[in-house]
């Protein structure tokens, strides 16, 4: 369960959302500009709030009134960005290897080559990432992610590079992965197609504020008729 | 050729650059990972030295050295001699007056590195130490070139800051600086022409070397 009560100024943009994610997967949808990222930095405790808190099953991420900002890798939190943000003079599986190192060798190269062939990477091992595509780049960012074993995970539109059919089936090997891991996700998009194809817990970002919280088919719904009125019209 | 100089205006020029870039990485670390306000007045402190006047610079390290201050009093106790008008007291000066060719080029190396490099590095745990160690140093290690080669040309150039503090004691603290401007005021044009061919094949050979490794690979620049 995460829980968070956030309000943050940046420049002229106020953000200010309270909500409760119990699904293991959560989907914020929000048109861009709406404070997805921020929102998502927020959680992962990259930027401190001006004022609330982030809970995560029972535990106090962040709480400005207690002053308390649990230190980054101590959180148990992953985010994957849309810009993949590989260490260039790294190759892939030391990119990965990263945020294991604490790990023993033996079970470290274990967990890398666990990583790589959940995202179809394995080919990739040993190239830098200067000479992977986008949607390569993406993968392994999500590998090097997932390597800690978090038990919350961000992702902010991670897959955009990589075609439909090939994020599919991306996603739906990452959920069962998730699920066996029980990690709780949650996936920022401005891609309505995004929340329709999972059955997961919408949230509307609009704004900086959240809107709704639901149901797929109810909180999604205003969006629903908009693109079919698109698509009847042309 | 006074090669007893030579050899005291390489051997602080080396231990000077040294010292100075083992503070100068975590100072710049701090001034670019760092959300102090105050850092802005330590990055301040450190760029003083490039506007001040070196003799200004020498006349303060003098007198905090000196006898006259508590601190000065101090040093001396602690080493059984005044840092003043010693080869030691040379190194603190040339440290600091220094300071902004060393910590300026890294400040700006690693203020180049993608913003997004190292908030993925602080998501997976990385302490402010590794990613200096893993992120900044490898991706601006050409910044680290420069620091080096800077600090190391500035220090064997210096001259006002070295004649103040350090006079002109042949073996301690006559650096090359000090026998050029002593070769002149005695008329030895000959000697002085020397001295200024060694110092002058020092900074073209350092900066060609900086140059040289900064030019891209196998093509023109962009």
């Amino acid at each position: 369960m995460l829980e968070f009560s956030l309000e943050a100024r940046r420049g002229h943009f106020h953000l200010q959302c309270d909500g409760r994610f119990s699904s293991r997967w959560t989907v914020v949808f929000g048109p861009s500009g709406a404070g997805k990222s921020t929102l998502l930095r927020l959680l992962a405790g990259l930027d401190r709030p001006d004022r609330g808190h982030v809970t995560f099953e029972g535990e106090a991420l962040t709480d400005t009134k207690r002053h308390v900002h649990c230190r980054l890798g101590r959180r148990a939190t992953s985010l994957v960005a849309q810009q993949p943000a590989l260490f260039p003079h790294m190759s892939v599986a030391a990119n990965i290897a990263y945020g294991i190192a604490a790990l023993k060798p033996a079970q470290r190269a274990a967990r890398v080559d666990e990583m790589l062939a959940l995202v179809e990477a394995s080919p990739l091992a040993q190239r830098r990432p200067g000479e992977l595509s986008g949607g390569e780049a993406q993968r392994v960012a999500l590998a090097r992610a997932l390597a800690p074993l978090p038990r919350l995970l961000l992702l902010d539109e991670p897959f955009s590079a990589l075609d439909g059919e090939a994020s599919d089936a991306i996603v739906s090997r990452l959920q069962v992965w998730l699920r066996a891991h029980q990690v709780q996700t949650v996936l920022v998009t401005h891609d309505a197609t995004d929340a329709f194809a999972s059955e997961a817990e919408v949230a509307i970002l609009h704004e900086g504020r959240i809107a709704t919280i639901g149901p797929a088919p109810t909180a999604l719904a205003a969006e629903r008729q908009r693109i079919l009125d698109r698509l009847s019209g042309a | 050729m006074d090669w007893q100089a030579l050899a005291l205006t390489l051997r602080l020029a080396t231990l000077t650059t040294a010292l100075l870039l083992v503070l100068s990485v975590p100072v710049a670390a701090l001034c670019v990972l760092g959300r102090s306000r105050w850092l802005g007045l330590l990055e301040a402190l450190t760029t003083l030295p490039l506007v001040l006047p070196p003799t200004v610079l020498g006349f303060f390290l003098l007198v905090l050295l000196g006898p006259r201050t508590a601190f000065g009093r101090g040093i001396t106790a602690l080493l059984g001699h005044p840092l003043a008008f010693s080869f030691s007291g040379l190194v603190v000066g040339s440290i600091l007056y220094s300071a902004p060719f060393a910590v300026q080029p890294l400040v700006a190396g690693f203020a180049a590195v993608e913003p997004a490099l190292v908030d993925a590095a602080r998501l997976l745990g990385a302490s402010p130490a590794r990613i200096v160690f893993t992120l900044f140093l490898p991706l601006a290690k050409r910044s680290l070139l420069a620091a080096g080669v800077l600090t190391f040309l500035h220090t064997v150039g210096e001259f006002g800051v070295v004649l103040m503090l350090g006079g002109d004691i042949p073996g301690a603290t006559r650096t090359l600086s000090i026998l050029l401007y002593n070769q002149v005021e005695n008329f030895d044009y000959a000697a002085a022409n020397r001295t200024v061919a060694v110092l002058l094949t020092l900074s073209v050979g350092a900066l060609v070397a900086i140059y040289a490794g900064n030019r891209p690979r196998g093509g023109s620049r962009a």
